[in-house]
Formats: C-alpha cells, sequence, structure tokens
C-alpha cells in the first residue's frame, strides 16, 4: 500500500471511531488478536451499551429493520420496503467497507424451482434499489432461499406475509 | 459398487413339463370380474376400470429345488420372499387382488412347472404365479417364474432370471413385471429406484439428505449427510449417476454425482445460481436453470461440461425443462404471460408455444416416458398432480390435496408418484397414484420425503 493510501485508511480508521459519537475519554483496550483479516477494522468498544458501529445490531437498529416483504408472486418495492431500503442504503453509505448479502425467501404456496427463481427476483430487487442509492453493486451479494427458510412457521396469510421477504444481511 | 446388471434374463428349461410359453400373443379383450375367458379370449387385467377390475391372483411360496445357504440368506427363505415381494408389487399397483396367505396351498418343486389346476380353481384366483428360487454354483441365484391362466389351465409365460446374491431382489421385480406386463399389456416398472429428499426436523430449518431405495421402499440408503441444504436430485438413464441441487458453501449449485464412487463435481462452473437440473433421455445432456443478472432461462450443457447453451431468453423466470423421450422437445414452465404456465419448445429453443390454458396456474411438468402425456402441479386454490396431452388438450388433475407438488413417472408411464405437504406443519411426504387418478398410496419412507424421482428401468 503506498504512502497515500495508508494515510487515507488512517484517516479512515479514525474517522470511523468518531463516527456516531465523541471519542472515548481514555483508550479502549487493545482488541484480543484475531487470525482472520477483513477489509473492515474492529470497530472500537462503545462506552455505553448500545450496538457497536458498523455492526449488524447497529444496521438493524439504524436502518429499522433488515427486512422488507412481498405481495403474493410479486417482486415489487412497495411504500414500507421504500422507506427501509432508503435508511438501509444510508447505513451502508456511512460503513462503505461493509458488504452485504440479500437474501431472497418464498412463502409455502409455491412450487419448489419457481420459489428459487422468485427468492432470486425479490433479492435483487431489493439490490437495484440499493444500488440505485448509491450503494456499490460490487458490495452486494444475492442468494435465494426460495421457500426453504420461513420464519413464520403457520399456514396462514399472516405467516404467508412474514415469509415472502428480502433480509439484508451483514457481517456480524 | 458393482454397476447394477441383472446378469441374465433366461428362458427356463430346466424343469420337466408344462409346454414352452407364448410370450408373444398381445392380450386380447379381458373377461368381466368372475369369469373365466371366452373361448379363444386370453386373459387379461382391464386397465381401464382400474380398482373395480383388480384380478384375484394366486401368489404362492416359491419352493427351492435344493435348500442352501447363500449370502442372500437360505434359499427356501428367499422364496417366501419372493412370493411377498411379488405379491407386494402387483398388490400396489392396484389392479390386482393377491390371494391371503390363509388361502395360498404350499408348492412342491415338481409343480412348479406342472400346476394343480384343480386346487387353485375353487379360490377364485384367474391366475397362478409360481417359480422356484435356485442356488447356482457359481455364487449366482436363479429366480424361476411361470404364470398360468387357472380357467383355461394353461402357461402364459416362464422367465428365468439370474442374479447376484446381493441383488436377490431384483429377481423378484423382475418376475412381477413379467406378470404384470404379461396380463395388463402395459410396460414394467418394478424393477427400478426412486431418488428423493428425506427430511426431518423443524419447519424453519428442515434437514435434508439425498437418499435412493428401490421402488417398494426396500434398499433405503442416504447419499448426502444433510449438512448442506439439497434439492431436486434426478437420475441419469444410466443410474450410475445423479443430478441435484445443493446449497453448499452458500452457493446454489447444481452437481453431478457419480452413485459408486461418491464424488461429485460442479456441472458448470459459473458464479452464478444455477437449479432444476435434469438428464437428457439419451443421457448426453443436462437441462438446467440459471439465473443471470436477475434473469431465470433454461440452459442445456454437455453431461461431460463445457459451455452452456441458452434455450430461453424471455425476461420472465423460465425453468424445470423436461426432455420428451426421443429427445426432440422439451417442456417448461415459464411466467413471461404473468403466471406460472407450461410451454413446450424444440431441443434446440426454437419454437416455444404455450399448452396450458386451463385456469390458474401450471407447474414442474415432466414428460412421460411414454412420451404421450405431460404430468404437472396444477396450483388453484390447492395444488393437485394431473395430466395433460403433450399439446395441452385434456388436462386432468388427478389429486386433490392442499399441496401436491412434484409429479414424477415411473418408467412405464403408468403411475406418478409426487409429494403431498401437510398444512401447518408443512411435513411433507411422498405418494403414489395410477394415471386414471385411482390407487392413491402413501410410500413408505424412514422419515419424511420430498422431491422424488423415479428412475428408469433397471436392465
Amino acid at each position: 500500500m503506498n504512502k497515500t493510501a495508508m494515510l487515507l485508511a488512517t484517516a479512515a480508521l479514525i474517522g470511523l471511531a468518531g463516527c456516531a459519537k465523541k471519542p472515548p475519554k481514555q483508550l479502549p483496550p487493545a482488541p484480543p488478536s484475531e487470525t482472520t483479516t477483513t477489509t473492515t477494522t474492529t470497530p472500537p468498544v462503545a462506552e455505553n451499551n448500545g450496538p457497536t458501529p458498523g455492526s449488524r445490531a447497529d444496521f438493524v437498529a439504524q436502518a429499522g429493520s433488515d427486512t422488507v416483504h412481498f405481495a403474493t408472486d410479486s417482486s415489487d418495492i412497495d411504500a414500507e420496503a421504500t422507506s427501509i431500503l432508503t435508511k438501509q442504503a444510508a447505513w451502508l453509505a456511512k460503513f462503505p467497507n461493509v458488504r452485504v448479502t440479500i437474501e431472497g425467501h418464498c412463502d409455502e404456496r409455491g412450487t419448489r424451482e419457481y420459489n428459487l427463481a422468485l427468492g432470486d427476483r425479490r433479492a435483487n430487487s431489493a439490490k437495484n434499489f440499493l444500488v440505485n442509492a448509491g450503494v456499490n453493486a460490487a458490495r452486494i451479494s444475492v442468494i435465494s432461499y426460495g421457500k426453504e427458510r420461513p420464519v413464520a412457521t403457520g399456514s396462514d396469510e399472516e405467516s404467508w406475509a412474514q415469509n415472502r421477504r428480502a433480509v439484508s444481511v451483514v457481517p456480524q | 459398487m458393482k454397476t447394477l446388471h441383472l446378469l441374465a434374463s433366461i428362458t427356463l428349461a430346466l424343469l420337466p413339463g408344462a409346454a414352452t410359453a407364448q410370450n408373444d400373443q398381445p392380450p386380447g379383450p379381458g373377461p368381466a370380474v368372475g369369469t373365466g375367458p371366452a373361448p379363444g379370449q386370453r386373459l387379461t387385467v382391464d386397465i381401464t376400470g382400474g380398482i373395480s377390475n383388480k384380478m384375484p391372483i394366486a401368489i404362492p411360496v416359491m419352493p427351492t429345488p435344493n435348500a442352501m445357504q447363500t449370502p442372500a440368506g437360505s434359499t427356501d427363505t428367499l422364496g417366501n420372499q419372493v412370493s411377498d415381494i411379488i405379491t407386494n408389487d402387483l398388490k400396489n399397483s392396484g389392479l390386482f387382488a393377491p390371494l391371503s396367505r390363509d388361502q395360498l396351498k404350499p408348492v412342491g418343486f415338481p409343480q412348479v412347472s406342472a400346476p394343480d389346476y384343480g386346487a387353485w380353481l375353487p379360490t377364485g384366483a384367474q391366475a397362478l404365479v409360481q417359480g422356484f428360487v435356485q442356488a447356482n454354483g457359481d455364487g449366482t441365484l436363479t429366480v424361476g417364474c411361470y404364470l398360468y391362466d387357472v380357467f383355461a389351465k394353461s402357461e402364459m409365460v416362464r422367465q428365468g432370471f439370474v442374479v447376484k446374491p446381493s441383488e436377490w431382489r431384483r429377481g423378484a421385480h423382475k418376475c412381477a413385471d413379467t406378470v404384470y406386463s404379461r396380463l395388463t399389456g402395459e410396460g414394467p416398472y418394478f424393477d427400478s429406484q426412486v431418488i428423493y429428499v428425506s427430511e426431518t426436523g423443524p419447519k424453519k430449518n428442515r434437514t435434508k439428505r439425498l437418499a435412493i431405495m428401490d421402488q417398494d421402499g426396500a434398499n433405503h440408503r442416504f447419499i448426502t449427510n444433510g449438512q448442506s441444504l439439497v434439492l431436486t436430485p434426478r437420475f441419469a438413464p444410466s443410474r450410475q449417476t445423479v443430478v441435484f441441487m445443493s446449497f453448499e458453501n452458500d452457493q446454489p449449485r447444481v452437481y453431478v454425482y457419480d452413485v459408486g464412487s461418491g464424488r461429485k463435481r460442479l456441472v458448470v462452473d459459473s458464479r452464478y445460481t444455477t437449479f432444476a437440473p435434469r438428464f437428457s433421455p439419451d443421457g448426453h445432456y443436462i437441462l438446467f436453470s440459471m439465473i443471470v443478472n436477475g434473469n431465470c432461462d433454461v440452459y442445456r450443457v454437455a453431461a461431460s461440461g463445457g459451455t452452456p447453451v441458452r434455450l430461453t431468453t424471455s425476461p420472465g423466470i423460465d425453468t424445470g425443462g423436461s426432455y420428451s423421450p426421443d429427445g426432440s422437445k422439451i417442456v417448461f414452465e415459464s411466467d413471461r404471460s404473468g403466471t406460472q404456465q407450461l410451454y413446450v419448445m424444440n431441443a434446440d429453443g426454437s419454437g416455444q408455444r404455450r399448452i396450458s390454458f386451463g385456469g390458474g396456474r401450471y407447474a414442474t411438468p415432466v414428460w412421460s416416458p411414454r412420451g404421450d402425456l405431460i404430468a404437472y402441479t396444477h396450483l388453484g386454490g390447492g395444488f393437485s398432480v394431473g395430466v395433460m396431452g403433450t399439446d395441452g388438450s385434456g388436462a386432468k388433475d388427478l389429486t386433490n390435496g392442499w399441496q401436491d407438488e412434484g409429479p414424477t413417472w415411473a418408467p412405464n408411464g403408468r403411475v406418478l408418484m409426487f409429494f403431498r405437504t401437510a398444512k401447518g406443519s408443512g411435513k411433507a411426504d411422498l405418494w403414489s397414484v395410477d394415471l386414471t387418478g385411482v390407487n392413491e398410496r402413501a410410500i413408505p419412507t424412514p422419515l419424511d420425503g420430498s422431491d422424488p424421482a423415479w428412475g428408469p428401468l433397471l436392465p
């Protein structure tokens, strides 16, 4: 890495540390050594008990939800989904090194293979919204689980509505 | 594992007595239930009536000329088990009413080729299956199989099957197939296997494993360990390989798996999601679906690997391709019209035309191995399994469950297997149904089951 990039990276680190709250009064303890290397830094430990900035819990708290829902057979982004995805995009802009996987899901009232494709369509719909809202497409991957991983286990309209969803998953 | 190969099908000349069977006469119109055939008519099962015309048939225990121990057990025990297997095959077809055990009489070895018609006539049996199990000097077994017309007091067919002890059940299935085909005029299907997804666990997080079993549920074994979500397995025509879809490494992809070695490889080494695989009838190609930049289409690739050829291009979801048995056409599902419907195209992707117009949605099409029909899942109020002509005519739902889906054809194009999901619990089980809609029955599996695919007849 050249000197300029090194300076920029350091600035980004400091920027991240100061992002959502005042700098800590004393230096936080050194994080335990980790064997994994990622492009994201280990976020500094927050002084209060809120979610760590840049973490999954922080994402859900700031965006309101990691999940948007869809009508039957549809992959259209409705008003509520628009609002949630807009906030997701804003958070992702604050933490540009965080990668996101969007999972697409269907309810059980569809056939196995078509639902794999429909789930992918839903995930791509959410992805396209985020890209149009300024998120770099290279940060976003998409996976469909079809009807294989419901969150609601009933066989009723309410459960099905909960299962027709796209979930934006960021690392813990 | 050695290739699954029936060693030989032999004409029986081992026993004295009966005249040579006339195998090749086509069955004529059948007798009414309870009466013998009219003079000049041959004994047949009325297959159009289904359940109401089950043929009473006697399948006594098969004796052995010489009780000997084999790796499969003693030959006299095997004779008992062989007649049980044949009895179950024929009973489960829905077209036969085998005599119960207490109605059956023991048969000595000399009687196998010289039946005591007088003893069988009062039981009401119209057909009689006799045979034997013999240990051969080279370690193989012979299952002898004789079919007799009780009223006409004549032999209809005889056939012997030489099998390895590890495959002794196939001798029984081959005999059942011989009897079934001769009496119904239909093709055989008992000597075949089914691959499916064995399921267990909570509805939110099912554990799924691929499993193979004989069509009667025997010889069940798991071939994956459940660590990755696996879906939609299908046999190659050779049955030595299988295609399926797996989520391992969080990458939904289609794999080819060699049953003997347990080795698998990607069908297409692509960064895109691939699923819904199926072999062509000659085993040379694999159809599959791939989603590129959000657009799902049907592709074809050589089974040995290579560059996929794209067959559909609509911006809708095109998936689930199935070849006609002559390999010239493909039926698939597409929502290009707004809802899931069935389309047929030439094998090169040309001439795509919609064939389902019956109201509601149509999905999971599979072309019959006989070429005459396409089976489907019909999504209306519930999900039903049904069949239609290859031009879409005469669509008829055969089942009426809350969620019946994913039909697969028996090798003779006469019976369908599918899976039925229960409302609420989401538990899935395998079921089969006759082409006429009768004889709907549950297929017993160790755990729950879904995504069945019936393999071809074993040679």
